[in-house]
């Protein structure tokens, strides 16, 4: 049971970084929980609502505004993603 | 078929006037609504026409548009139920003159709040649910006083202003999502806000008319449902006046 649960976390972790290199355009290996937003040209403001769009869309939910302004990395957008069900 | 059958429609300020005629036009062409008002019992006449026209019931929100918590749950009251947005319509507003030198900040408050802020709040999360199929339209109602400025609406030109200026901003930062930004600027419209004019005013108001006549509801819905069909799919960013020529 464990086996799997870690297996469905890890499969949401890979998921979610897959929709940030496509928005993003950059590869997955570059995605870790320290890609902070608007360190790399990438990930400009105009990327960050695409993001947005991306993360509603995949996963059938509408992140607040205050979580917009709060998803400052990878990392916390993973953790922001958790109070809206995302299981990771 | 209908033109609008399939699609989620959102008026505010729907009870009445220029809402009213809007939300029947969107009805009558199969539109599934979704109405406001500031409180939900005065909604119950729209609510029985739309009825009788169309066979989706509407949707009915009382809330304060100027207030970010209550349209922040409406939104995500309407993500859960339909899962998009196709037109938004940003029709509520107050009208309070009042000259300069006695304007309160309370009353500047109060008139931004529920004409400017209101429509902020709406067209942040419209974009949001619209974003996500790449598609949709916003329609603003500003003023023909937000262009040209009349004695004694400092505050209320101000604020139609700037709806014109969040409209023009919004539809240049949305346009790659593929969401037009419209407004309209009525001029003298025969709603319940005119019946609050005094007789001489209002006399004053008709002659500086060109075509001689107050402008319906309808005419307003109009150009509202243009501004929100296919038939306007290439057009974003415009203030479009239905004022019958009138002249501040």
């Amino acid at each position: 049971m464990k086996e799997r649960e870690a297996e469905s976390m890890n499969d949401q972790n890979e998921k979610i970084r897959k929709i940030f290199a496509d928005v993003l355009g950059i590869p997955v290996e570059k995605i870790d929980d320290d890609l902070q937003y608007n360190s790399i040209p990438e990930w400009d403001s105009i990327a960050h609502m695409a993001l947005i769009t991306a993360l509603d869309k995949s996963f059938d939910i509408m992140i607040e505004t205050e979580d917009i302004i709060d998803m400052s990395s990878f990392g916390k957008a993973k953790e922001i993603l958790q109070k809206y069900e995302v299981v990771l | 078929m209908k033109t609008m059958e399939g699609k989620i429609v959102w008026v505010t300020g729907a009870s009445r006037g220029i809402g009213r005629a809007t939300a029947l036009m969107f009805a009558k062409e199969g539109a599934t609504l979704i109405l406001n008002a500031r409180e939900e019992g005065h909604l119950k006449e729209i609510d029985a026409q739309v009825k009788e026209v169309s066979g989706n019931a509407p949707v009915l929100l009382g809330y304060d548009v100027s207030d970010p918590v209550k349209v922040k749950d409406s939104f995500h009251l309407i993500h859960k139920k339909f899962k998009k947005l196709d037109v938004m319509v940003n029709n509520a507003g107050i009208l309070e003159d009042s000259l300069l030198g006695m304007l309160s900040p309370e009353l500047v408050t109060k008139i931004f709040s529920t004409n400017v802020f209101s429509v902020i709040y709406h067209m942040q999360y419209a974009s949001r649910l619209m974003a996500k199929d790449g598609t949709g339209s916003i329609i603003n109602v500003s003023s023909i006083i937000g262009r040209l400025g009349n004695e004694g609406q400092v505050a209320y030109g101000a604020s139609k202003a700037a709806v014109i200026g969040a409209t023009l901003s919004a539809a240049k930062e949305l346009a790659p999502a593929g969401i037009r930004v419209n407004a309209i600027a009525p001029g003298f419209i025969d709603t319940d806000m005119v019946k609050q004019l005094s007789r001489e005013k209002y006399d004053q108001r008709l002659a500086s008319i060109k075509m001689k006549r107050l402008g319906s509801p309808e005419e307003v819905g109009k150009v509202i449902f243009f501004l929100a069909s296919d038939a306007a799919s290439y057009v974003t960013g415009q203030v479009i006046g239905i004022d019958g020529g009138m002249l501040v």
